[in-house]
């Protein structure tokens, strides 16, 4: 949980923030809503209200808030893996769909089909939600392929964490990116842990962006803990491939708070090295420490903030509670499109 | 108002747990994340942490008590300024409502009753019959004139694959197509099948009708995740949303001489799969209409050709808008005493083994399936109960093969009229063998289609 309220302005100077206060506050409030509704989600799972695979966004707020903040949401597109929720909800698709797809109701994005990890929203870009590690890579560069082949200026942001960047399609998607000079941003959400197996154990090499550099694509690490630094970050990147130079990979060093899934015993690392990220890191925190600083909120505007959020996502968990489970007729709908 | 900490479920199947620990005390102060209590699952010790904030006010399950069902309560959160008081309040609000009753089992269908027969689909329905100019082409010749018509009509329709462009296909079925089309629409890739099916469904999602072209569908297998896993199922996982409107085509089935690793039948593989299309052609016409409808479907429909197919020739429909309906079987002769189903290479064997058996006196009528998924049960039952009989051939192995899947659908559409077994002749349960000897023993041939014909027509 922030802990907005128990923050006082500090004495020293404050540093120069790398946002606006308008634009700080409009960050703090979205990351806000994704953490408060991963919470709930996590809830409701430990309810029985969720069921199967439920993969938490807590920790890693600041990576999809920040792309989002530089991307042109008209055209761009967004596909990333099962970890999916923050991402939905970066993209502006409706709290109470996605949590009613959770629940797995008719109401859901996918009329209860999809579950977690497969939602998707034409309307919003969003291109899913896809649960086989890596695959989502291939197809945002299709996508940043269709963007090039359309001419419509857009680029695919295509997310990935550390463990599929072990993946041979990553690579072979690299490739034909750099090759074609597809408009792609690939954003490496690096959270230290695939599953329970920590970046060392599993990567020869550390500085996994930079894997780009065989196929010559750019790259460079990020603080994804920092959402203005993401927002920056981003804006680099995009700008050099919306300009036609190719794919970019920014490596966002980021944490997942929770377990893999929701069935993760976290016996791979310890408890004390969770608390330091959070105490010292924590994305939301160091957005309302900023507006505290500088007397850009008050803790009062701070919690109000925090109150409508609650609002918004209780609102979401009732509907995804309250509406109907899919109609029976949905198990034989959307198999094929008529020809 | 005290919030109720209930027995979480924190995996997939755990119903109960066990309380392990628990690491704060009743008067402790809670913050969100905070850890509570270590739970035993069926199968590890997890964590259980705090989501909210409060005073443990009070622990109802004490450390050690096994086998607590998933939600019910194990203690009692206070917020702040509430005392202990207002958990007497809490206790009397409501359980949580009990799982719905299991329906008992309908006691009306006991043993001895026949089961109901699932309803026998109609044919499909007839395709006008093509009246208009026709040509002498080879199938590769058809298979190319097929895109070339649709790259005319939609310039969102574009080829990849290796050796498309400046090599002109590898088996020289794009023959032109870069010419015509230019580097934008015909594109060369690396080898790298797993990485541009996979690109090829993204850029379907964006919009475009992409035709995958795979050198041969041995090579699919590498991107056998991308076929099944995104381009088959995500329109159902969207809800609709969106799909893959893309073709993946290429040469399909045994080449001659090339062994295990590149000669396979795949029908069956693609077949099983909702979410898909498959069809697979034998003729010219085939061919070209069969591909044409495969590209206009706004499905992933995957096109089994066959490589010695690509140089035979046949009478080809000139007209652009001739096009093959997918689902569509075709009685290529008709015939009273035996059904014969096969698709692609095996009715060249088929035709020819019809004319033997006519020679001794029995009549088959020849079915080419044509489509592979949907699949045109109508038409071949309906040649089942004129018939009585059937036999189907094809390369790939018996063994949950099209010929059992066609078994399968005459119990179900045909059963009162079947006179014989189903018979089935396929390629032999071994891996492609190399040796010319043992490749021609491997596959079906006319006088094996010849005794399993004449097995059924106990003749």
């Amino acid at each position: 949980m922030a802990t907005a309220a128990k923050r006082k302005p500090r004495k020293r100077a404050a540093p120069k923030p790398k946002a606006t206060p308008e634009e700080l506050l409009e960050f703090h409030r979205e990351m806000l809503l994704i953490r408060r509704f991963e919470e709930k989600a996590g809830q409701l799972y430990g309810m029985g209200l969720i069921q199967g695979f439920c993969h938490l966004y807590i920790g890693q707020e600041a990576v999809v808030v920040g792309m989002q903040a530089a991307a042109d949401t008209d055209v761009d597109t967004v596909v990333t893996s099962y970890r999916d929720h923050g991402h939905m909800l970066a993209c502006g698709m409706d709290p109470k769909g996605v949590m009613a797809e959770l629940t797995g109701r008719g109401t859901g994005y996918s009329h209860g089909k999809g579950g977690s990890m497969h939602m998707f929203s034409r309307e919003k870009n969003f291109f899913g939600g896809h649960g086989i590690v890596a695959a989502q890579v291939p197809i945002g560069t299709g996508l940043g392929f269709a963007h090039k082949y359309k001419e419509d200026g857009g680029v695919c942001m295509t997310y990935y964490g550390d463990g599929a960047a072990n993946q041979g399609q990553v690579y072979e998607s690299f490739n034909m990116a750099a090759l074609w000079k597809l408009p792609v941003c690939y954003v490496l959400e690096n959270n230290r842990y695939g599953m329970g197996t920590s970046v060392a154990r599993a990567a020869s090499t550390q500085e996994l962006y930079a894997r780009g550099e065989a196929f010559g694509i750019p790259g460079e690490r990020v603080d994804g803990m920092d959402v203005a630094a993401v927002r920056a970050a981003a804006e680099k990147a995009l700008k050099h491939v919306r300009s036609g130079k190719g794919p970019y990979i920014l490596g966002m060093l980021t944490y997942r708070y929770r377990g893999h899934s929701m069935s993760d015993p976290a016996k791979y690392r310890t408890r004390e090295e969770v608390s330091k990220v959070r105490a010292e890191q924590d994305p939301i925190d160091r957005v309302a420490q900023t507006l505290l600083d500088n007397e850009y909120a008050t803790e009062e505007e701070l919690k109000a903030v925090d109150a409508e959020i609650k609002a918004i996502i209780t609102e979401a968990a009732e509907f995804a509670q309250q509406s109907p489970e899919p109609d029976p007729s949905e198990l034989y709908t959307d198999v094929l499109v008529d020809a | 108002m005290t919030i109720q900490i209930l027995m979480p479920a924190l995996s997939p199947t755990m119903t109960e747990g066990n309380i392990a620990k628990w690491h704060k005390q009743e008067g402790d102060a809670v913050s969100s994340g905070d850890l509570l209590a270590e739970i035993e699952t069926d199968k590890a010790t997890m964590e259980l942490e705090a989501v909210d904030e409060g005073i443990l006010g009070k622990i109802i399950a004490a450390e050690g008590t096994e086998n607590i069902a998933v939600n019910t309560p194990i203690a009692v959160l206070l917020a702040d300024g509430e005392d202990t008081s207002a958990i007497d309040a809490a206790a009397a609000a409501p359980e949580p409502a009990p799982a719905e009753a299991v329906p008992e089992p309908d006691a009306a269908s006991g043993p001895g009753e026949a089961p109901a027969a699932a309803p026998t689909p109609p044919p499909a329905p007839a395709e006008p019959e093509y009246t208009g100019e026709t040509q002498i082409l080879t199938v590769r010749e058809a298979l190319r004139d097929a895109m070339a018509e649709e790259m005319r009509d939609d310039d969102n329709v574009f080829l990849m694959g290796e050796e498309v462009a400046e090599y002109q296909g590898a088996y020289k079925v794009s023959q032109g197509l870069l010419e015509e089309f230019g580097a934008k629409r015909v594109i060369d890739t690396p080898i790298t099948e797993h990485g541009f099916t996979g690109l090829g469904v993204g850029a379907a999602f964006g919009g475009l009708r992409p035709i995958v072209e795979f050198m041969t569908f041995n090579f699919a297998m590498q991107a056998m995740d991308h076929i099944i896993n995104s381009a088959a199922k995500t329109l159902y996982m969207s809800g609709g949303q969106m799909g893959a409107p893309m073709v993946l085509r290429g040469p399909n089935g045994a080449a001659a001489g090339v062994a295990a690793q590149h000669s396979q039948c795949f029908a069956s593989w693609y077949a099983h799969v909702p979410g898909l299309k498959v069809v697979s052609p034998w003729s010219g016409a085939d061919a070209k209409g069969l591909l044409k409808s495969a590209i206009r479907d706004p499905n992933p429909v995957i096109v089994l050709e066959n490589e010695i197919l690509y140089g035979q020739s046949f009478e080809v429909p000139i007209d652009p808008d001739f096009v093959v309906p997918i689902g569509k079987a075709k009685i290529e002769r008709p015939g009273a005493d035996v059904t014969i189903t096969s698709f692609s290479l095996m009715m060249n064997v088929v035709m020819e083994a019809a004319e033997a058996l006519a020679a001794e006196g029995i009549d088959a009528e020849v079915i080419n399936l044509r489509s592979l998924r949907p699949f045109d049960a109508g038409t071949v039952a309906e040649s089942v109960r004129k018939t009585n009989r059937i036999v189907n051939v094809e390369e790939g192995w018996a063994f949950a093969g099209i010929g059992s899947e066609i078994a399968a659908l005459m119990m179900e559409h045909a059963f009162d009229y079947l006179d014989a077994p189903v018979n089935r002749v396929c390629g032999e349960d071994v891996p492609m063998p190399y040796a010319r000897n043992l490749e021609a023993m491997y596959l079906p041939d006319v006088a094996k289609v010849v005794s399993a014909a004449k097995d059924v027509c106990y003749a």
